[in-house]
């Protein structure tokens, strides 16, 4: 090996009574790899990385869920993307081709269309989880703010992606969304020019969502993930407050039939507490989780399919009731309920204001919760939590019901 | 003549017509200068004293004839009141205007008017040179008519040219608001021909308009501003207007419906109808109030109309019988394939192919309850099967897509068992491990 | 708990773990795959289709073919021009056909006639036959609604 280069290969490790022929043959192939790449330091990462084990573990989980869908939407985005046509003369059209003459085109469809739902639902539980167990404490709070990044990006992608089918529905809530876009101050009206890719929204804004949505966003969210994993992988897994007297014990070891803690389940507590292995115990709950999850989206798709509606018409009025998707509602609800003037400044700039000071508030979290970096736990901050927590809640519950009964 | 009106100075005006007195006093004369000075209501090339005189006192009537010039179609192309009513236009005082001598005719009487408007309407020669395509044969037409005949035996009920046309303000037919454009043509006609009093000095009936508003030309025409259907004049003529008479009925309604007419000449019935002298498209579907055909007028049910000629047990019976029959048989189909096709559409399969063959299906439906016409269940039936072989196809087509969707279920169910056991192994998996 | 016992259940264990990971590896696989292999009918819009091929019709004649889901007709005139209309008679919705003695485009329920124009000769059609565009791809002829 020192012809090639690189550094001698690590010594064997000592022969291991392999429980099956397949572990055997992964230590083959590990071998393999080892001894042509310094890949040493990361095998040890992996083998030795561990998951608290306390009573919110369970809220561990959010995490990889949002993996997972994220990865069942690059699968079934790129599928789609065979047979989509992103021109207005041509997506509805290849939509339906796509629904009625391909292969399973429905089912691909209408999985792509259910995740975009649940990896949005998955990545607002996982913030709010990661918020309340204050996982942005030192030193993780670039995992943070890259998080939180990843979350807008993937409102984008929803909101990019809603126009594709190019359906009434689908044409007039983006109208609705660029024009409030265009209500930003200052920036508003270039912000929507760019978005619109005119002064309206039409064939050139399909062609930019298209854009978006296929290739920009794609690139930030490998960055962004990437760093965001990565970070996580360098730092270990944090662990919140409460659980901090609990590193007592030692973790059990990863073998079959070797010491392990205590476990009154898969998703139940630790009663020594401490940590399990991320290989296999963590690991092989995740692809539980992500088993049940794709379940879950099959089933959805199957029992109600994503739906055409009729092919958007620029010119016909818009229809009654547009509301945009539901992750975008308190924000649209929010805009509604504002009074048109407040303190003499028009209320939907107060309002878009607010919004944009709580994303900004939401990004410098971990600055801005001064407790937590000591290691305390702060009532204010909780209650904030719970209050913007429930405020999202509400007003989304709000224009849903409206929505329903107008 | 009837006199009613205001009274203005020595002249009654009424509502069309001026009655005016010979003799004009020179007074009033003099006092029409000063009010007549306003602009006349048509401006005509040389100054035409008929209209700056009689417009001074019609100016509060709306109708009246100066009032109406600017929409009548003769002042639109130059002529004036002399050109009608003869006269000097150029004279300033009244007996030289309406000098007899000078070709002064005034108004004429109700039954010398067609002969008043035939001198240039019957006139190709002078008709050329303001519309060449416009008809002269309109007064020997009417001549002809019912109208025409009576009027010469000096009835004074029945119409007359400007009955229908009015007598100033003409407008044309192509106008909108013309009494004689078609949507407007009934109401025309009703206003004789529904006249009770005026309708039973004749022994006419007066339900006719009422039956045609009713029937599937009058909806067409009268509400749906449908101007392909039929009006008074298409099936009566409009200058020659008379009863078609029983033989002609035929020839009239396949002005339109040809095909059915010329299915209908080729079937027993027309040697039948001509021995029997019916009428014949009348016989069954009546001639004012024609409603839409329906399937249960044909066949040998409690409504079918076939019955009440042919008895039971005999070869027209039979024909009829076999006719519903196959008619029935297509439309069975149909409703099942339909059914079929809205249920897969509505599960939100593409059911393209399976619309296009219901739709086909409906054309032959269309088209065999028009070769009912031709009498023969040898000519009808081919027509009805092959409606019934797009409708099968369309059924089968729409029960494909259903159990298409039904293998999506089954499908998931399958695929979620596989789930299933995957997740219960890594379950079993992580409780093995953690022991 | 006796180690055979303890080894068959864990070996059933492995073959429930490899097989459902392997059956869902497959499940997913083979609708991916079914979807990749490109469909029957290519185009995928209604707004236009492969009416006939090249050559497929004579001079003077004409076919109906499917547009979306309701009948067109291809003509071939006897001037060489090819021409496609909607084969939905304005009057009531049959189907018309081409009559090639007189060259015109003639519907069988109540004898309305259109020329080769798509406009109303005779009869009671109300409106004209909605016009196509025609155009000649490769050996393929193709019909297209205008924009």
């Amino acid at each position: 090996m020192e012809r090639l280069g690189l550094p001698a290969a690590p010594p064997p490790p000592p022969e291991r009574r392999e429980a099956t022929k397949g572990a055997a043959q992964a230590g083959r192939l590990g071998a393999f790899f080892r001894q042509r790449y310094p890949l040493g330091g990361l095998a040890d990462l992996l083998a030795h990385k561990t998951v608290p084990v306390h009573r919110h573990t369970v809220w561990y989980y959010w995490g990889g869920v949002t993996l997972a869908l994220i990865g069942i939407q690059l699968a079934s985005g790129v599928l789609l993307l065979l047979y989509y046509r992103p021109s207005a003369d041509g997506a509805f059209e290849s939509i339906r081709f796509i629904m009625t003459r391909v292969e399973f085109g429905w089912l691909v469809r209408s999985v792509h269309a259910w995740a975009a739902n649940l990896v949005i639902l998955s990545a607002m539980i996982h913030l709010a989880s990661t918020f309340f167990l204050k996982a942005y404490r030192p030193p993780r709070e670039l995992t943070w703010v890259s998080g939180v990044l990843l979350f807008f990006l993937l409102m984008g992608f929803g909101f990019t992606g809603y126009l594709l089918p190019w359906n009434t529905l689908a044409f007039f809530a983006t109208k609705v969304g660029t024009e409030i876009a265009g209500t930003v101050p200052g920036i508003g009206p270039i912000l929507r020019t760019f978005l619109c890719g005119g002064s309206d929204v039409g064939d050139a804004t399909l062609s930019r969502f298209f854009w978006l949505h296929i290739a920009v966003l794609p690139a930030g969210l490998l960055v962004l993930a990437g760093l965001h994993v990565l970070m996580i992988q360098l730092q270990g897994m944090s662990r919140p407050l409460s659980s901090m007297g609990e590193r007592s014990t030692p973790p059990p070891a990863a073998s079959a039939g070797g010491g392990s803690a205590h476990s009154a389940g898969p998703f139940g507590p630790a009663a020594g507490g401490g940590a399990m292995p991320f290989f296999p115990n963590f690991f092989l709950r995740d692809l539980l989780a992500w088993s049940l999850m794709l379940g879950l989206v099959l089933c959805l798709s199957v029992y109600w399919p994503a739906t055409l509606g009729e092919k958007a018409d620029p010119f016909a009025p818009t229809p009654a009731g547009i509301q945009p998707e539901w992750y975008f509602l308190w924000m649209f609800q929010t805009l509604k309920l504002f009074p048109g003037h407040v303190l003499g400044i028009e209320g939907e700039l107060v309002a878009i204001g607010l919004t944009g000071l709580a994303g900004v508030v939401l990004l410098v979290v971990p600055w801005l919760d001064r407790p937590a970096r000591h290691g305390r736990s702060s009532w204010l901050v909780r209650l904030l939590g719970i209050a913007g927590l429930a405020y999202v809640a509400g007003m989304t519950g709000v224009a849903l019901w409206l929505g329903a009964h107008h | 003549m009837k006199k009613s009106g205001p009274r203005l100075f020595f002249l009654r005006i009424t509502a069309r017509k001026i009655d005016a007195v010979p003799f004009f006093p020179a007074p009033f004369f003099l006092v029409a200068i000063a009010v007549g000075s306003t602009p006349p209501a048509v401006a005509v090339e040389q100054p035409d004293t008929c209209v700056e005189c009689h417009q001074a006192f019609e100016l509060a009537s709306p109708s009246a004839p100066t009032q109406v010039m600017g929409h009548d179609v003769h002042a639109q192309r130059g002529l004036s009141c002399a050109d009608c009513h003869g006269g000097d236009p150029t004279a300033a005082e009244q007996e030289r205007a309406m000098d007899p001598a000078k070709g002064f005719i005034g108004r004429p009487a109700r039954h010398e008017i067609p002969q008043f408007c035939a001198r240039c309407h019957a006139e190709p020669a002078y008709m050329r040179k303001y519309n060449p395509n416009l008809p002269t044969d309109q007064y020997a037409k009417y001549l002809t008519s019912q109208h025409g005949k009576r009027i010469a035996q000096g009835d004074p009920d029945v119409a007359v040219c400007t009955s229908c046309h009015d007598a100033h303000g003409i407008r044309g037919k192509h106008d909108p608001q013309s009494p004689v454009f078609a949507t407007n043509i009934p109401g025309t006609c009703a206003t004789c021909h529904t006249d009770a009093a005026l309708m039973e000095r004749h022994g006419l009936p007066v339900t006719q308009h009422w039956d045609y508003s009713q029937s599937v030309h009058g909806q067409a025409l009268l509400f749906r501003g449908d101007r392909a259907a039929p009006h008074c004049a298409s099936c009566h003529g409009a200058h020659e207007a008379a009863r078609p008479g029983v033989i002609a009925i035929g020839n009239v309604c396949a002005q339109c419906h040809g095909l059915t007419r010329d299915l209908f000449a080729k079937s027993p019935h027309k040697a039948a109808h001509e021995a029997l002298g019916l009428p014949e498209c009348e016989v069954c579907h009546g001639n004012h109030l024609i409603q839409r055909p329906t399937d249960e007028m044909l066949g040998t049910g409690p409504q079918a109309l076939c019955a009440t000629c042919h008895e039971a047990g005999s070869p027209g019976f039979a024909t009829a019988q076999r006719m519903r029959e196959a008619i029935e048989r297509l439309k069975a189909e149909l409703t099942r394939a339909e059914t079929t096709v809205t249920r897969a559409a509505q599960l939100g399969m593409d059911v393209g192919e399976a619309q296009f063959e219901v739709h086909e299906a409906q054309a032959k439906l269309t088209q065999a309850r028009t070769y009912v016409h031709s009498f023969s269940a040898q000519t009808l039936t081919p027509i009805a099967d092959e409606g019934l072989r797009h409708a099968q196809q369309a059924g089968a087509q729409g029960y494909e897509a259903i159990k298409a969707f039904q293998f999506r279920r089954q499908g998931l169910w399958a695929t979620l068992l596989i789930i299933t056991l995957l997740a219960v192994g890594l379950w079993l998996k992580i409780r093995d491990l953690e022991r | 708990m006796c180690p055979r016992q303890v080894l068959s259940r864990r070996v059933f264990l492995q073959y429930l773990l490899k097989g459902g990971v392997v059956a869902l590896f497959g499940a997913t696989l083979y609708p991916m795959l079914r979807y990749l292999w490109p469909p029957r009918g290519v185009e995928s819009s209604v707004s236009s289709v492969v009416a006939a091929k090249s050559g497929e019709l004579a001079t003077n004649a004409a076919k109906i073919f499917r547009f979306g889901n309701r009948p067109g007709i291809l003509l071939h005139t006897p001037r060489g021009e090819l021409k496609a209309f909607s084969a939905v008679c304005t009057h009531l919705n049959c189907t018309v056909q081409y009559d090639d003695e007189a060259s015109v485009i003639w519907c069988a329920c109540h004898n309305g006639t259109f020329d080769l124009n798509g406009q109303v000769i005779s009869g009671p059609p109300p409106r004209p036959l909605e016009a196509y565009q025609v155009n000649v791809r490769g050996d393929e002829v193709v019909v297209s609604k205008p924009a």
